[in-house]
Formats: C-alpha cells, structure tokens, sequence
C-alpha cells in the first residue's frame, strides 16, 4: 500500500538542511528517503541537495549517504551496490538524488552505462531545470524560452533556444525495467513510485519535477502549485514506463499554459508567438 | 520521532576533524530560524488534522505531536507552503518579531 500523509515514516532523514526557503528539490529528497528508509544509502553528486546537505560540521542526512563527482552518480551507485552485496547487507536501497545537470548532460554516461548493466539501483533526478548551484546556467533540461545567466533574454533572442530534451524516453530506449515522471505538486502519485521502483530490480528511474523559487523566480510558498500546474496545463506530463509501455498515470486537469509560464520571473520576457510555439510544440508531443 | 539534531560541534583542533571523509550521519550545529521573516502559526480551531503541510514540508518542521500540530521553529524557514497547501485556512503567516 502507498503510504499517505498519516502512515508515511514520521522519521525525517533529511533535516536541517541548508536549501532555501521552499525548496522542491529537498521535499524530493524528503520524500523518498522517508518511503525508502533508514536502510537507504543515497548518492548525492555536485549539485544543490549535496551542497546544502553535507557542510561539516552540519550533516543533515540521518542516513548514510554519500557526495560522488558531479558525472559520477550511477557508477557510484554501482560500486556501492556491489560493496553492499559483498558485505551480504540486504534490505538496502541505493538511492541517487542528481540534478537535471547531473542526469541529462554530464551524469548521462554514467547512467547509460548502468542501465547497460542492469544494476539495481533507483536513480531519481529532481529536475529544477538548471544548473542551480553554481548561479542558475542553462542544462540539457531547461526548458525552451526560459531565462539562465547562460541564456539571458535580449532584443534579439529569447532565453533558451534548444528543447528540453526527454529524459523519460532516453531511458526506456535503453530498455530499463521501470521509469516514470512525477512531480512535487502530486507527491501521492510520487511517493506511489517511489514504493513502486524500490520494490523492483534492474535500474528504475524517476524524473520528479521539483520546481526553485530562487531560479524560476517565484514566490517560496509556490513551488507546489507550480509543479501541479505544470502537470495541468499539460507541460510536464506524468507517465510510468513498464514492461516497454508507457502510461499516463495522472489526468491533467487543464489550466493555462500562458498564465503558468507567465507567473515565473524566468519566462516573463516571452512574446505570444513564443508560447503559441510551446503551446503547439506540447500539443504535438507524446 | 528520529531525525538529525543539534550537538556540540567539533573543536577547531586538528585532532578534532575526522581522518577520513566520513562524519557521524544526522549531525547538526547549527538552527536554520534566524532564516526567516514570517513564521507559520496554528489556528488549532480550524485544523482537521489532515497532515498535507506536514507532507509538503521541504524542511520536515511540521509534525504532529500529541493529537495537536506543532512547527520546528528552530529549523522552520519560513516558505509559507504549509499555509498555502492546508485547505482550512489554519496556518497564518505572521510578521516574525511584530
Ligand atoms: C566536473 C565538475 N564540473 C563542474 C562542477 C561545478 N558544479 C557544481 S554543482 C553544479 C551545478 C549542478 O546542476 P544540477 O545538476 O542541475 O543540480 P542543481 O544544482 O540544480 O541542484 C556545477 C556545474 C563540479 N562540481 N564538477
Ligand atoms: S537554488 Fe533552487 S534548487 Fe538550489 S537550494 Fe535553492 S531553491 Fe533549492
Ligand atoms: S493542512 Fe491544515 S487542516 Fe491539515 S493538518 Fe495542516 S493545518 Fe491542519
Ligand atoms: S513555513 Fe515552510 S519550512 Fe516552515 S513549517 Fe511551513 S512549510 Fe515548513
Ligand atoms: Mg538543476
């Protein structure tokens, strides 16, 4: 049974940590590690969640867990695997939390090389759509249009030029057992596959959109809504990929594509003509 | 409830820092409140208990305790999602020091 807000662990194993206010990618982490529990032991590349969980003195992860290189997620998940297997450890779940920067630019190899494998392990990237740590730069997963310091909006030209690129559909192409997008603004279809991939061997992969209030430029307390709005409007699609299908696991409920990219500071310099485009281009896709 | 918590932290020693890259896990020296400038307060009469801000928390500093809810004021920093997720309108937002 999935747990619900009453039967989830009331254990926190990421706490105190250093993320700003209304961060969506420390409610990913959260989350999956109070599914996964205290036997859990998580691989945190370069990125925002190592950075704001590992400052010595202050560790704010009561599991063990771990910083590996920033292109290095999955082959650390690899070698601890085998250690734990080695050690005759069972019941542990290697978890990776990398970043969009992590998983679809420079952590991409790694993974591939895993899902070659086969390795058991869950790989869960929190998509905040760019290099957040180190100043907010465009990755392979910022969205067309937005507005990074690598992308700066102009007379001339926009934000972003290039398409987010699918993550999702990279994965199955690999033939992973089990992939699936989720997002912090439907945390019950979320927690469901988090307790769904754990349960499964081979590499499972999670997409989970976890929108920052300090990249995006909204408001702390939006970072939810953002996210459920994103699924509604149709933008971030949630889907499940299993047994070489995919599934829609979560009706969107309709809602404004303009007025959802207008809200965030990131997007405010679009023409119409450039959310026609990104009107058209949803509507074309999946 | 278990969860990382506040210790003495280590001398500035040599001898005081690990050897190795590996630290005691859940380790915490410092309180995260002096982040905020508006705090979350309960308005009990209204709260059904539901736990969605609890759920939603990024920062995990609203539990229950003792059939009542309670914030983490030591570690709560503010973002103001507990309020806005809770369908009651329980959670206000006040001015921190007002
Ligand atoms: C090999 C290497 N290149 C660059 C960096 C610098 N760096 C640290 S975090 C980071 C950004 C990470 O972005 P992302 O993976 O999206 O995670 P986020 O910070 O957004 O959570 C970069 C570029 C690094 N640590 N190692
Ligand atoms: S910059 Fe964004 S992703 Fe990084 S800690 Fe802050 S809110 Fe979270
Ligand atoms: S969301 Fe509102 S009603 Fe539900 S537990 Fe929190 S304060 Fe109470
Ligand atoms: S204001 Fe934010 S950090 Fe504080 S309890 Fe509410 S959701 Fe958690
Ligand atoms: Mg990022």
């Amino acid at each position: 049974m999935t747990p619900t807000a009453g039967t989830i662990d009331k254990n926190e194993y990421f706490f105190g940590h250093k993320a700003c206010a209304g961060c969506g990618g420390s409610l990913t982490v959260r989350i999956a590690l109070k599914i996964l529990g205290p036997r859990a032991v998580a691989v945190l590349p370069a990125g925002c969640m190592s950075a704001v969980g590992f400052n010595f003195p202050q560790l704010a992860f009561l599991n063990n867990a771990i910083i590996s290189t920033f292109a290095g997620t999955a082959s650390m998940m690899t070698g601890l695997e085998a250690g734990l297997r080695a050690r005759g450890e069972r019941d542990c779940t290697v978890v990776g939390f990398a970043g969009d920067g992590g998983t679809a630019d420079i952590g991409l190899q790694a993974l591939s090389g895993a899902l070659d494998r086969g390795d058991n392990i869950l790989y869960i990237c929190y998509d905040n759509e760019a290099y957040m740590n180190t100043g907010v730069q465009k990755s392979g997963l910022t969205p067309f249009g937005a507005r990074t310091t690598t992308t700066p909006a102009g007379a001339r030209v926009r934000g972003n030029v290039r398409e987010k690129k699918n993550m999702l559909r990279i994965v199955a192409a690999h033939g992973a057992p089990y992939a699936a997008t989720a997002s912090v603004g439907y945390l019950d279809d979320y927690m469901r596959k988090v307790q769904k991939a754990a349960g499964l061997r081979g590499v499972k992969y999670l997409h989970v959109l976890a929108p920052c209030p300090t990249g995006w430029g909204i408001a702390s307390d939006e970072t939810v809504e953002v996210a459920k709005e994103a699924v509604d409007c149709g933008l971030f699609p949630l889907y499940e990929y299993e047994g070489g299908a995919f599934r829609q696991t979560v009706a969107p409920k309709g809602g404004s594509i303009e007025r959802h990219l207008r809200r965030q500071r990131r997007f405010q310099h679009l023409t119409d003509e450039d959310i026609a485009h990104i009107t058209v281009r949803r509507a074309s896709e999946t | 409830m278990r969860k990382p918590y506040l210790r003495q932290a280590p001398g500035r020693e040599l001898a005081d820092y690990p050897e190795g890259t590996a630290y005691t896990a859940g380790f915490l020296t410092a309180k995260n409140a002096g982040w905020r400038s508006v705090r979350p307060v309960l308005r009990a009469e209204k709260c059904v208990l539901c736990l969605r801000c609890y759920l939603h928390c990024p920062d995990g500093t609203v539990y229950e305790s003792g059939g009542a809810l309670a914030f983490d004021y030591d570690f709560c920093k503010g973002c103001g999602l507990c309020a806005k997720i809770c369908p009651l309108g329980a959670i206000e937002m006040e001015t921190e020091g007002a």
